[in-house]
């Protein structure tokens, strides 16, 4: 196990005193703030910290994490959008940056960032009580099928939330209409699945390992995951596209950016840089531990992924009367 | 048996005890500075339990969360500013015992009520877990529901103005719960195109404006009172004991409420606070003495907000449901280390379980002279000179305003707030009232929406179940208690005493 130790931190100090006397030669020559939109302790939390901590070994600076909270991650995207591209001012991004904007809520979009590298997904669930009659996916879809529009009622998130999204985009596949499933919002995944348990709910949507205690504790069973293949954690867990061909392949993602018009001297650096942080040993640990999807895309693969993301939950959204215009 | 020897060899080791030491006086600092909350303290610890072993990280969690929470009670008392929106139930009550020269008392009492209640919390849950579980898993959108209405009824009991003036400020704090875009419909309201508001008022700021700031600002207009006569702080502990006999059925009301609510995910320290507070005015001997500085309030809220502290971790144990912030940081750790919340962790890791039972009751034992030492340390302020303390607290509540989001909207809302709070202050509204409405506000909406969107518009499910039955009988039942006193007294019947008049 590696330990930052005084000695190093110290050096660090000096070095930044120093930094300004010497030439900026290379990338990073001075601690490198790292952006989070969302609150200290939750989940893009932790997966910034993480990589921030392992990103000063490999580079040799610190990468201090701020959380910049407030708007629903509005004030934390705009500030790393708005903030000069100089390399010193990076952060995390996660996938309601393909959402506020539908919702006319900001007018920064994924195009006002450089994407650095995908760090993780969690692909949407499909979870129901432990004691409910549908044994798989199929029988759950042949039901709401067959059900009056708004008998059947799911949640996961806050109305017009990634998970809500995501039972929209199932629903769609069927050829239902998006409000077929009544959603009833909730304030995050664990309440959600809290009433669940308490027989309030026919099903959630929220990622397996948003669900995960439930499932270990016996009291919700997950049916399958919108994703293209299984997830190594969940293994037993089939795929919408196995068990019903339908192809969902929206999810939560967390993607290292800076802001637009970074320098590639800084692209060419952190890019191989997050790669290894990725692969590390730690950074594995870590995230098989919390039960986090582990899906890395260098910086043009994240662009990618943002620009389907993008038009996919635009399109969701239309569907399910959340846009905004 | 094994296992508990086991788990003392797993607690005594070096780097827990250090860890425990370490992460308790931290925890001290951190949540005596206003506006860093417990939260905050254990949210900061997450990257630093990278490096420890399972259970020296827990330990720093445990520890720092418990410590802080305590702690957040010196600025209360001192400066009139609650650290946490728990402690805001009985601020004004602690500050009212600091002008009667009765700080040490105030404090001590926040001190030792708030280590029983945490024993009190770790025994029910190495007794009761599973019940206590099992109890908070049949809880729906609508038992939370009445309890969050409960909760607000509680604002004509803890304030000690005229019931009419409460309810105006309940009001007007549950329009504030209105602002930006975390409702039901996801919707913004009243954000007036600002993307600051998009996210709410959160409690934290809005709690230091209207005390602290409103407090500087009172300061400002009234003469310097006559200086409290310089005399040595007395002991700490010396009247516990008899406050501890005196209130005793008071402590064990506000430790068993503070059990309850606790495993009530999403409910946790602040509503137990406030419940036991108005409680322990309904039933006191004395209820005219309430927010005059008597000190009954305060043990039973002190002891509650500490029971609910530790009794929050049974969801999160169990079944990885957050009781709060504290805990969902603390869930997160747990994962990390290997220690994945459930059933399992019972049976199959019972000796890191009694570990973590262990490092509680150590943590509130510890608590003591680690607070004693604190508030000797704290109870300087009130020597220094008016002139000087002031402008500090001002500094204080703009730096903790920022550091909750590293944001400078939230210094503006504190200002705001506080002009608001001494606006109220001076007028006979009580403040206390107005932070329970912001405090609440999103539960009840968010519960009673979601509700009727599960029961399609029937109002019928919100009776029909056993345990918001019950729940109901009693909101409806104190609603129209004084409604019942009225047409009694009208109609010719025997006086009764007219006490009720305040729900």
């Amino acid at each position: 196990m590696t330990m930052i130790d005084r000695r190093s931190l110290l050096g660090a100090g000096a070095a930044l005193l120093a930094a300004p006397a010497l030439a900026q030669s290379r990338w990073p020559a001075r601690p490198v703030q790292m952006l989070c939109p969302w609150a200290a302790g939750g989940g893009t939390d932790a997966v910034l910290r993480i990589a921030a901590t392992l990103l000063e070994k490999e580079l040799g600076q610190p990468f201090n994490v701020v959380n910049r909270t407030g708007g629903s991650g509005v004030v934390g995207h705009a500030a790393l959008a708005a903030s000069p591209p100089d390399g010193y001012t990076l952060g995390i991004i996660t996938s309601e940056i393909c959402m506020l904007h539908w919702q006319g809520l900001t007018e920064v979009t994924y195009k006002n960032f450089t994407p650095l590298g995908q760090l993780n997904n969690d692909p949407p669930g499909i979870q129901v009580n432990a004691s409910s009659a549908y044994k798989d996916v199929k029988q759950l879809a042949d039901a709401i099928k067959a059900s009056q529009p708004g008998k059947f009622k799911a949640s996961g998130t806050g109305q017009g939330g990634i998970w809500h999204l995501a039972l929209a985009s199932w629903l769609g596949a069927m050829g239902l209409k998006a409000d077929h499933v009544r959603w009833v919002p909730s304030n995050g995944a664990a309440p959600a699945m809290q009433d669940l348990a308490a027989g309030g709910l026919d099903f959630t949507t929220c990622s397996v390992p948003e669900a995960r205690a439930m499932l270990d504790a016996g009291r919700a069973r997950s049916l399958a995951v919108m994703a293209p293949e299984r997830l190594s954690a969940f293994s037993n867990i089939p795929t919408l596209k196995e068990t019903m061909g339908i192809d969902i392949t929206a999810g939560a993602m967390r993607i290292i950016a800076g802001p637009s018009n970074l320098p590639a001297e800084v692209k060419a650096a952190i890019e191989p840089a997050l790669k290894k942080v990725f692969d590390s040993k730690e950074y594995q640990e870590f995230m098989n531990a919390r039960g986090f999807g582990l899906v890395y895309a260098d910086g043009a693969g994240a662009g990618r992924a943002l620009e389907a993301a993008d038009k996919s939950l635009g399109d969701a959204m239309k569907a399910a009367g959340l846009a905004k215009a | 048996m094994n296992d508990l020897l086991e788990a003392v060899r797993l607690v005594a080791a070096p780097d827990v005890m250090i860890a425990i030491v370490a992460s308790a006086i931290y925890g001290l600092v951190v949540g005596s500075l206003p506006g860093l909350s417990a939260t905050m303290a254990t949210a900061l610890l997450v990257p630093v339990t990278f490096w420890l072993s399972p259970i020296a990280a827990i330990a720093t969690i445990i520890t720092a969360s418990a410590m802080a929470i305590f702690s957040g009670d010196i600025p209360g008392c001192l400066l009139r500013i609650p650290g946490t929106p728990a402690s805001a139930a009985y601020t004004d009550e602690a500050y009212a015992m600091t002008r009667k020269g009765q700080a040490e008392t105030a404090l001590g009492a926040g001190l030792w009520f708030s280590a029983i209640g945490g024993i009190v919390g770790t025994l029910s849950l190495v007794l009761m877990a599973p019940l206590l579980a099992e109890m908070a898993l049949s809880f729906s959108t609508f038992e939370y529901f009445w309890l969050a209405f409960l909760g607000l009824m509680c604002a004509t009991l803890v304030a000690r103005s005229s019931p009419i003036k409460a309810i105006a400020s309940m009001l007007l704090g549950l329009l504030v719960s209105c602002i930006g875009m975390e409702n039901p419909a996801g919707t913004p309201r009243f954000t007036f195109g600002l993307t600051d508001l998009l996210g709410g008022i959160e409690p934290i700021p809005a709690l230091v404006g209207v005390f602290a700031v409103s407090e500087v600002m009172r300061a400002m207009v009234t003469p310097e009172p006559p200086k409290l006569p310089d005399r040595k702080f007395g002991s700490i502990l010396a009247g516990q004991w008899k406050l501890t006999k005196k209130y005793q059925w008071p402590m064990w009301r506000g430790n068993f409420i503070g059990v309850i609510i606790g495993v009530l995910p999403g409910a946790g320290a602040d509503m137990a606070a406030w419940v036991s507070y108005a409680m322990s005015k309904k039933f006191s001997k004395e209820p005219e003495k309430f927010g005059t500085g008597h000190p009954e309030g305060l043990v039973e809220a002190g002891a509650s907000n500490n029971a609910s502290l530790a009794s929050g971790w049974v969801p999160s144990l169990l079944f990885g449901i957050p009781g709060d912030t504290i805990t969902a940081i603390a869930i997160g750790v747990l994962y990390m280390k290997g220690l994945n919340p459930g059933p399992t962790l019972f049976t199959e890791r019972a000796s890191s379980m009694y570990a973590l039972y262990l490092i509680f009751i150590l943590a509130n034992i510890i608590m003591i002279p680690l607070g004693i030492l604190m508030i000797r340390l704290a109870s300087q302020v009130l020597r220094a000179p008016r002139a000087g303390i002031m402008p500090v607290i001002l500094l204080l509540c703009a730096v903790g305003a920022y550091a909750t989001g590293n944001n400078l909207f939230s210094v503006l809302m504190v200002g705001a707030f506080g002009i608001l709070g001494f606006v109220m202050d001076r007028n006979g509204y009580p403040v206390a009232a107005l932070v329970l409405g912001i405090v609440m506000g999103t539960m009840v909406e968010q519960n009673f929406i979601t509700s009727l969107i599960k029961s399609d518009g029937d109002v019928l499910p919100f009776f029909e179940r056993p345990v918001s039955a019950v729940l109901a009988t009693m909101t409806i039942g104190a609603l129209l208690w004084p409604l019942g006193v009225w047409i009694w007294n009208r109609t010719g019947g025997r006086r009764l005493p007219a006490q009720g008049a305040a729900e």
